[in-house]
């Protein structure tokens, strides 16, 4: 099967059927878990650490013990709300629910969460392709310990023992549950990069997928394109990386497709992703799932943030990464979907590109440089005014494309100006004539060669022009304008020939 | 036998005068305990060693000119449902078997810290589910004014040991009932607070929505002290009241001229005993002679408590036990897996009666049945709670009957759940509001058992409550006084 990365009809990607040739549509909605970084646990005053050694953080309310009760943390519905608002939810009167099942790591047998009255509702994402993802919900809920299987085969079937850890249990966490409108593995991965980004603007989380901080489910389906009914859906867990979320939703998609070409029909199930083996695996059936018997958690008061609270956290939200794309696009001229403009952003660099643009800097030039030359240390405390003058000197044609990278480089270390670093490292811009000498030299140096750059194939020529590039970038110590020296290169091909 | 008195007023009194030592007092009950608990069996715990130490602390302040508090050397026997730290708490069942809880209930701390002594931890319903003392893993409770009888329950052991003397002053709590009937039973006072006025930290829940622990003690004005001392807002349990302790003792002696006091027609008829019926008669003939005025008044979906109580109350429970599952304290039965292990354990560590209402709770809860169990008995709670405000827009206080029978003989009622639950018909519809009662002893029943009156009162209304309480305690007729 062939997954194409192009949309098709502007919004929708395919799966083509090796087989069969139909195409597909991947339909996929996220829950995340993110555990919000607060000082305390969600119901009691242990410290919120990870790594500590194993049930040191804990006490009797968030070991469940008999007769404890739990008590809200005022700075998690702090970080729920603002996480909340800034995916565009309202803040809802909420209640807290218990979810009933039997799992050792789980203190109290039940886990205190929002069940049909969430605290946030009704938001959305807005993903840099352009895509609007709805947020059906935002609810906040606790963390459970954390099991270890040790001898035996080490698995939870056939281990010698288990232990288990409860520093995590009481964790607070906010459960995000995103509406089925990613469309693309590829889409899904970008989904992650936006929420983190959410996370770490409003403090909410440190959005650790390797710590656990931050968690993924996923459910996918396809359908026919064109279809609008939904498939029936499986739910990935177990994924660790952006990595393995992409390759599982590709390999669940391939799954899915080649049961319903065979005539099978998908069952709905909750389905593990292996790493090394690259696959997914079933795990326990949603229709013999079991019955969590949700009820409202007496222990707890309902929860009705108030509208000055709510205008509080809405006055103080610091600028989402979708405004400050904008602001940077429209600032810079170029379409707010451009890779540069998103990477600006990612890199916490807008304010610089913004700065620089200000001080007479191109726009499309600044954010090139942005993209591709600024990605270490020292980049944001680069002074705008000497970064336009560079871009101008670039733009003026006194520097070439590999020189202002260069030059670049060395003034986010020094701190000098580019005019200066130019004249010490030597780069003065090339008098044509010169560059014409040093040319004609070359092909006389290499005659067959030069024969074949101007007879062979498109192949041939481009391998040629590389090679006839590279040595008179050397004989020019890199001064040498490339565009200049492909212009060059192909007058005196024409008048061989 | 001594020159102990009698109740708590007195004996604080003494203590924080000088005129008697905490120890002295404290050696005085711990002989009546020696002398009768192995027949009564109210206690699961005696303290004696952890009292003494309490005891000669509070002499010990004395003696510095210090004040120990309002309970200063009073002995205080603990419902064994209240988390005491380091010593062991039961619920009287065998998966708790050995615990030793790491902190102090909220409650615990207070009477502490107003100078009691606590005594020991008594005998209880197997997590407080039951009205007779008999689900008790330790044995039952006996009545101490006929042996051959239930001292009622869940707090039955508390209730008995105040009945007994082995403490002028005892802590119960109260989900459906669990204390007012048992005081009921035993003749003594037994108070039911408003929802979240006592703290509920470190009581070990039975249903979380109704649990409220109270006072019992063989005067009025005891219950009052001791609620005054246990009572007010505790931070560390959400659903307490954010308002200070009311003040009791000093509305003891307000009588009840000008209170309207209403006798609840659906508590009046079929389901109470005659007896017990004609003593709330004559306890509303004697507060009219007080200045009341009385009428009748219907709180119709009252009928329906019961119903309600057994879908309510067994849901939170199959949530609240569901923690006792041999991973982390408590009774353990190994087996090859964990859901194994829990099965075995949990088979093996509850009793016939705490199984029943899990079972009963889990179903409640289905998926498929939530609607037409638990979720109709959320809703008739909601119409307990209007028809009570509609009966409090006329009426300043509601008399009932606690129990509708005097205390019945072991055995008669174990064969029958439905028999036994029909005990708490009267004491429910409170619990379900949320709203305060207590247990007042009013004479005896035919068989010369007494009979307690129960008054009822909304949300906060503690001291108009034990205004009538006073009133109906200074009247009371005695157990053998033949009732007209």
């Amino acid at each position: 099967m062939t997954l194409t990365h192009e949309p098709i009809e502007g919004e929708h990607f395919i799966v083509v059927s090796d087989t069969t040739g139909e195409s597909w549509e991947i339909v996929v909605g996220l829950e995340v878990h993110c555990e919000l970084a607060t000082v305390t646990k969600l119901f009691c005053g242990c410290p919120n650490m990870f790594g500590d050694e194993p049930n040191t953080n804990v006490c009797p309310v968030c070991l469940g013990l008999p007769g404890s009760l739990p008590v809200l943390n005022h700075n998690v519905v702090e970080l729920a709300m603002r996480l909340g608002r800034a995916l565009h939810c309202s803040v809802e009167p909420s209640i807290f629910a218990r979810k009933n099942y039997f799992y050792p790591d789980m203190p109290k047998d039940y886990q205190v969460t929002q069940f049909d009255r969430p605290i946030n509702a009704d938001g959305w994402l807005d993903l840099p392709d352009g895509t609007r993802v709805g947020i059906e919900r935002a609810h906040i809920e606790e963390d459970t310990g954390k099991n270890t299987h040790a001898g035996g085969s080490g698995r939870i079937h056939g281990a010698d023992y288990s232990l288990v850890d409860y520093n995590r249990a009481g964790v607070p966490l906010v459960e995000i549950v995103g509406r089925p409108h990613i469309r693309h593995p590829e889409q899904a991965k970008t989904y992650i990069d936006e929420l983190r980004a959410i996370l770490l603007t409003t403090g909410a989380s440190d959005a650790k997928m390797e710590e656990g901080s931050l968690r993924v489910d996923a459910n996918v389906s396809v359908r026919r394109v064109g279809d609008t009914a939904l498939g029936t859906r499986c739910e990935v867990k177990n994924l660790n990386s952006l990595r393995s979320l992409g390759r599982a939703i590709e390999y669940e998609a391939r799954r899915q497709v080649d049961l319903l070409e065979t005539g099978e029909r998908i069952k709905q199930e909750t389905r593990h992703w292996d790493e090394g083996a690259g696959r997914t695996r079933a795990g326990r059936s949603k229709e013999e799932a079991e019955d969590y018997r949700y009820f409202q958690e007496p222990d707890l008061v309902p929860l009705a943030p108030s509208a000055e609270w709510i205008a509080a956290i809405d006055a103080a939200m610091p600028p989402l990464p979708a405004a400050r794309r904008d602001a940077l696009a429209s600032s810079a001229g170029v379409a707010v979907t451009e890779s540069c403009v998103v990477i600006a952003v990612q890199r916490d660099l807008d304010q610089l590109a913004l700065a620089t643009i200000a001080a007479g800097g191109d726009g499309k030039r600044v954010l090139t440089h942005v993209e591709h030359n600024l990605s270490g240390d020292g980049a944001a405390d680069l002074n705008p005014a000497t970064f336009a003058q560079l871009v101008s000197l670039e733009l003026g044609g006194q520097l070439t494309a590999t020189q202002a990278k260069t030059v670049l480089a060395e003034m986010v270390t020094s701190g000098r100006a580019p005019d200066v670093i130019a004249a010490e490292l030597g780069f003065e811009a090339m008098d044509s004539s010169e560059l014409e000498g040093i040319v004609d030299g070359l092909i006389a140096e290499s005659p067959e060669e030069w024969a074949d750059f101007c007879t062979g194939d498109d192949k041939k020529r481009a391998k040629l022009q590389g090679f006839f590039t590279g040595k008179i970038m050397k004989a020019t110590k890199g001064q040498a304008d490339g565009k200049a020296v492909a212009a060059l290169l192909e007058a005196r091909r024409t008048a061989t020939s | 036998m001594s020159a102990v008195p009698s109740t708590a007023l007195e004996i604080a009194a003494a203590v924080r005068s000088g005129q008697l030592s905490a120890l002295e007092v404290l050696n005085d009950h711990l002989a009546r305990i020696d002398a009768r608990d192995g027949e009564i069996n109210a206690f699961n715990l005696v303290m004696a060693d952890e009292a003494r130490a309490a005891a000669v602390a509070v002499d010990a302040q004395v003696a510095a000119g210090e004040d120990p508090g309002s309970l200063a050397g009073v002995p205080l026997a603990l419902k064994d449902n209240l988390c005491t730290r380091g010593i062991p708490t039961t619920c009287s069942s065998r998966i708790l078997e050995g615990w030793r809880p790491p902190y102090d209930a909220t409650v615990v701390q207070r009477v502490n810290a107003a100078g009691a002594v606590s005594i020991g931890k008594t005998n209880l319903d197997e997590f407080a589910m039951g009205s007779s003392t008999e689900n008790s893993a330790f044995g039952p409770t006996r009545n101490p004014r006929d042996t051959g009888r239930v001292p009622g329950g869940s707090s039955g052991g508390s209730a008995a040991a105040v009945a007994a003397g082995f403490a002028p002053i005892s802590l119960g709590s109260d989900t459906g009932g669990s204390i007012r009937q048992p005081a009921a039973l035993c003749g003594v006072v037994g108070v039911k607070p408003t929802y979240g006025m006592v703290s509920r930290y470190g009581l070990i829940a039975f249903a979380s929505s109704l649990d409220q622990i109270g006072p019992f003690s063989t005067t009025v004005a005891d219950s009052a002290l001791l609620l005054e001392a246990i009572a007010g807002h505790d931070s560390r349990d959400s659903t307490s009241i954010d308002a200070p302790a009311p003040s009791l003792l000093e509305s003891l002696g307000q009588g009840v001229d000008g209170l309207r006091i209403g006798l609840v027609t659906e508590l009046m008829g079929e389901g109470i005993a005659p007896d017990v019926a004609a003593r709330v008669r004559q306890a509303a003939d004697a507060l009219a002679a007080a200045g009341a005025q009385i009428g009748e008044v219907s709180v119709p979906a009252a009928a329906y408590g019961l119903s309600a109580y057994y879908l309510i109350a067994p849901a939170e429970a199959s949530s609240n036990l569901a923690r006792y599952d041999g991973v982390r304290y408590g009774m353990r039965v190994d087996a090859p897996t964990t859901a194994e292990m829990n099965a075995a354990t949990r088979t093996a560590g509850f009793g016939d009666e705490v199984k029943r209402r899990i079972m009963l709770g889990t179903y409640a809860l289905s998926a498929g049945y939530y609607d037409a169990y638990y979720g109709k008995a959320l809703k008739v709670r909601t119409l307990i709670m209007r028809d009570f405000e509609k009966a409090y827009a006329d009426f300043d206080l509601l008399l009932t009957a606690t129990s509708p029978t005097t205390a019945f003989k072991f055995g008669d009622k174990t064969a029958d759940p439905l028999s036994m639950y029909l005990n708490d018909i009267c004491t429910i519809p409170t619990n379900l509001a949320g709203h305060p009662a207590m247990s007042v002893p009013f004479g005896g029943g035919s068989d010369g058992m007494p009979v307690g009156v129960q008054l009822l009162a909304p949300a906060l209304g503690e001291s108009t409550m034990f205004r009538a309480a006073a009133v109906l305690e200074a009247v009371a007729p005695a157990l053998d006084e033949v009732w007209s």
